[in-house]
């Protein structure tokens, strides 16, 4: 492999060896679990504060429409409403992902570019009469002619969904890596397909909330259901004209996240503030599943035209992508979302030449954004089915031509840099391919009989790769406070969150291990900006990764403070001591120590007294390798990457078209180093691969002209208990030099590799290719019909 | 939709209630505002996701498409009710222990489901169990230690251990 570059790894710090860890590596308790178990976890609509009120939302009937005008006078009469706003109420406040993208208005002003978009808010003394009050405001509107899909919007003369944006272009790249002309005018096989992924719910089953008030002119404080809790922090001090000093967000517990809506805004989170101001009360708004299924953020919708040409052995030689996307309305995180489509095209595969064209449009639909393996789960998905008809092509097996491809796990010291300068320190891409595919017994399950009866079994593969601790801008630095209470207990003082993932529970095992005591010393305090220290927010699998860093440098120095203290005493130096099992201890003589309550009683208490805080920041998120380049599509988006390789069975009825995933399955995942294995084995199952099969067979946004067809968790289904494969979970160690104990992310690139391996099953159960997901019955019983018609003649 | 209060008498989690409530009130949110029990999820409110589940005499039912009245004179139980004396039931001790946790929303409403099936079915076989989680949707931590966990319970309570 020509392109592959070695350099030096700058040399990581090694805090322990791994026989040494106490509490890293093994299963452990998750620290929220008790809480949420008992119900005593307070979710964003548990929260409840005197004198609240409610509030709802005012939404267009239309989804593109001129607002004329909007009389909320017989709203404002109605007895028990306290306030009443309309978008004109945020002085023409505009705000966007970036200071380029402020398109969107908390409450629309002038038109409307979506259905059901927020136009108006009450608070009311309660939710029925808020509801009421919102049947009253008066809106006329101009309906106008929209566009619903990317081809529609990209027409000649179409309708604009933005007045200034010609062509409906929300964003695109273009990107030239090697030569892709000459590298398939080289190839012995070149083949292009186009695959299609649909509009997603984001699946989690807590709708947006929030809960704002004031506790003078100056102070707003929110309690909102966001995962990233400093996007609010910091849109709302813009929109307020607010010092941040002034703007408190208190982190509920979220009930999970998986990108977009948790992290970004919806209508609710300006307006409870807003009305909350203008009643002198505070308000509380929860969105109703309704609400959430027809308003809030989608994954995109997206077409991928994909061209590879490789060797006689299916050496990929080179790959053109041209990907169409639908943004919808606003502009919210498309410029992201697109950008990792082409970015990490060049993992888990040696990729000599690369070329991308991406276009986004806007289109009035609900927008689209984030959404768990964003962005690279729509082209991995395209690349790996496309592999499998490459090598039904060549006549090479799955496995074997993933293996030849595959990126080798570069040796100690060395790294891997792609074409586009993706650098990798480690890559267990091959070692997942190998233990799957020995794990489903491959070879055997291949050659034996494909079909009883009305049933068809096949199994297919599929690989995958995230990003962790991604790298967006040049302020994703975070932080982290230890302090050492007088009495032993601890306070882990984090702006990061958790939104299922786990990363509380880890980060307060990283604390303990490098303190030395136990994980039930330590007490983790949630995010409450006026307290903690600013973070990025809880996307791009950043907060293990970064904020873990943050974590263990805190714990570092809060150490290092206790055993000056602790040397001192001794008389040697601090760096001859260390803490393990809650005592301090001489390292050349552990029978000279202290019991960690004492040291720490003395370290305060011993004239004149300390005050013992650690503060710890991460760097490696902006250090390392520099950031990537939008642009050009060059440089580094993560600190490191997972690497998953899926096999998976399924039963394909031949009669009615309805796939089903067996049990037979099996996950092979470098995640770097699981901290906490149960942890990583619920993230991979749970957040990626569950929702990975309901992506490949079922999960899909049905629309016309705008309005959302099937708003509920029947008609737009998720996979249940009964049909989510029970699959196994296989760790792949590599230890990254960048990851805290050499861990990296576990779950958004395993979520990208349940839709390309069911495909591959089910051609490989019936000979059929599904391109365009999901994969329902009918789509696979047209397709199975057109199969046999086509054999007939 | 407007209407009278309407009495409402029922027992929740042992403890008796004379509430005043509206007649289209429905049993999860005089739970939650009311009773300000909050352990109870408000999740679709269209029966899909099961998140609200509670049980009612000895049910698991989902107490958004239940009305308030619909209980009146009944026993019902919800998440708040299940341990005893900071005790952990059984249930919750294998949700906690074998990793079966998330982000949490749906728990409480998978316990009471699971809790109404052990009653019920000491010692159900797997299918029963993927059955009976069957109505209660899980975002992120899967089903896969959820049915575990509800098995580990299972054969502890039938060691006498449980309650």
């Amino acid at each position: 492999m020509t392109a592959r570059k070695k350099k030096e790894v700058s040399k990581p710090t090694v805090l322990l060896r791994e026989e040494e860890y106490s509490i890293i590596g093994k299963p452990i308790p998750r620290v929220d679990a008790r809480a949420k178990v008992t119900g005593e976890a307070k979710y964003a609509a548990d929260i409840e504060v005197a004198d609240m009120l409610w509030g709802a939302i005012k939404r267009s009937p239309y989804p593109h429409a001129r607002i004329l005008n909007i009389d909320t006078s017989k709203a404002e009469r109605l007895p028990g409403v306290k306030a009443v706003i309309t978008g004109k109420d945020f002085g023409g406040f505009k705000w966007g992902w970036s200071r380029e993208t402020r398109d969107e208005e908390p409450l629309a002003v002038s038109k409307v570019r979506y259905l059901y978009e927020g136009v108006a808010a009450v608070a009311a003394i309660d939710e029925d009469i808020a509801e009421e009050a919102c049947e009253l405001i008066e809106v006329e509107y101009e309906p106008l002619a929209g566009v619903f899909d990317p081809f529609e919007a990209m027409k000649e003369g179409a309708p604009l969904v933005h007045e200034d944006r010609p062509g409906n272009i929300c964003v695109e790249y273009h990107w030239n890596f090697g030569d892709v002309e000459k590298a398939f005018s080289e190839s012995y096989l070149v083949r292009e397909d186009t695959f299609q992924t649909p509009r997603m719910a984001k699946g989690y089953l807590e709708p947006p909330a929030v809960v704002a008030y004031w506790t003078d002119s100056s102070h707003l404080t929110v309690i909102p259901a966001k995962g990233s809790p400093y996007f609010p922090y910091r849109i709302l001090a813009n929109c307020f004209n607010l010092p941040l000093s002034n703007v408190r967000i208190i982190q509920p517990f979220i009930g999970a996240d998986f990108g977009g809506t948790k992290n970004d805004m919806v209508a609710c989170d300006f307006a409870a503030p807003m009305l909350a101001r203008k009643a002198g009360k505070p308000v509380k708004i929860v969105y109703t599943m309704f609400d959430e299924l027809t308003t809030c953020l989608r994954r995109h919708p997206m077409w991928i035209t994909i061209k590879t040409g490789v060797t006689k052995d299916g050496i990929i030689k080179a790959i053109q992508t041209k990907v169409i996307s639908d943004g919808g309305a606003y502009t919210r995180m498309s410029p992201l979302s697109n950008f990792l489509t082409g970015i990490c095209m060049t993992l888990p595969y040696h990729l000599p030449n690369f070329k991308t064209d991406v276009y986004c449009y806007f289109t009035n639909n609900p927008s689209s954004a984030a959404m768990r393996g964003h962005g690279i789960y729509h082209t991995r998905f395209a690349g790996d089915v496309q592999l499998d008809m490459i090598a039904e092509e060549l006549g090479i097996d799955p496995v074997e031509i993933r293996l030849r491809n595959a990126i080798k796990n570069p040796k100690p010291g060395e790294i891997y840099e792609t074409i586009n300068k993706l650098t990798l320190a480690t890559c267990g891409i091959e070692e997942c391919i190998e233990k799957a595919a020995e794990a489903i017994n491959w070879k055997e399950n291949k050659a034996r009989q494909r079909v009883k009866g009305n049933k068809a079994y096949g199994i297919g593969f599929g690989c995958g790769t995230y990003l962790s601790g991604t790298k967006l801008s040049g302020h994703n630095a975070c932080a982290a406070l230890v302090r050492i209470c007088e009495d032993g207990s601890v306070n882990y003082i984090t702006g990061a969150t958790d939104v299922g993932q786990g990363s509380d529970t880890v980060t307060c095992a990283l604390v303990a291990e490098v303190l030395g005591i136990g994980l039930e010393d330590i007490d983790i305090k949630r995010v409450d900006t006026v307290h903690t220290p600013v973070d990025p927010g809880t996307y791009g699998s950043r907060v293990t990764v970064l904020a873990g860093e943050a974590a263990i440098n805190a714990a570092l120095d809060a150490k290092r403070q206790l055993l000056e203290v602790a040397a001192r005493e001794f008389g040697v130096k601090p760096e001859d001591m260390d803490i393990k099992n809650k005592k301090a201890f001489v390292k050349s003589n552990p029978e000279m120590s202290i019991p960690w309550q004492r040291l720490v009683r003395m370290a305060c208490y011993t004239t004149p007294g300390m005050v013992i805080i650690g503060r710890g920041q991460s760097s490696r998120g902006i250090t390392t390798y520099g950031l990537a380049d939008f642009t050009t599509g060059i440089g580094n988006i993560g600190t490191n990457y997972s690497f998953t390789a899926h096999a998976q069975e399924v039963e394909v009825d031949i009669e009615t078209g309805v796939v089903r995933c067996t049990d037979n399955s099996v996950i092979a995942h470098d995640c770097g180093f699981p901290l906490n294995p149960p942890a990583v084995d619920t993230q991979v199952v749970g957040g990626a691969y569950h929702p990975g099969v309901g992506a490949a067979l079922y999960c899909e946004f049905k629309m016309d002209k705008g309005l959302t067809l099937n708003p509920n968790l029947v008609d737009y289904k998720l996979p249940r208990a009964y049909e989510a494969p029970m699959t196994r979970v296989i760790h792949v160690i590599t230890k990254d030099p960048f990851g805290p104990f050499g861990a990296k992310e576990a779950s958004e690139g395993s979520t990208c590799t349940a839709p390309p391996a069911v495909i591959n099953a089910i051609h490989d159960a019936t000979g059929v290719w599904i391109k365009e997901l999901p994969a329902k019955p009918e789509k696979v019983y047209w397709a199975l019909k057109e199969k046999m018609e086509r054999e007939k003649k | 939709m407007k209407g009278e209060l309407k009495d409402l008498k029922l027992v929740v989690n042992g403890k008796p209630y004379e509430l005043k409530v509206k007649p289209k009130a429905l049993l999860v949110d005089v739970l939650r505002k009311d009773l300000k029990l909050t352990g109870t999820k408000r999740g679709c409110l269209e029966s899909t996701c099961g998140v609200c589940s509670v049980i009612v005499d000895g049910m698991a039912v989902r107490s958004c498409s239940i009305l308030a009245l619909q209980v009146n004179g009944r026993e019902v139980t919800t998440i708040e009710g299940l341990s005893e004396g900071g005790k952990l039931h059984p249930i919750q001790e294998a949700f906690v222990n074998h990793g079966a946790i998330e982000c949490g929303f749906c728990i409480p409403g998978r316990v009471m489901v699971a809790k109404a099936l052990l009653d019920e079915n000491p010692n159900p076989t797997r299918e029963e169990v993927r059955l009976a989680m069957q109505g209660v949707l899980c975002a992120d931590s899967g089903y896969v230690k959820q049915i575990e966990a509800v098995e580990i319970a299972a054969e502890k309570m039938r060691g006498g251990e449980g309650r």
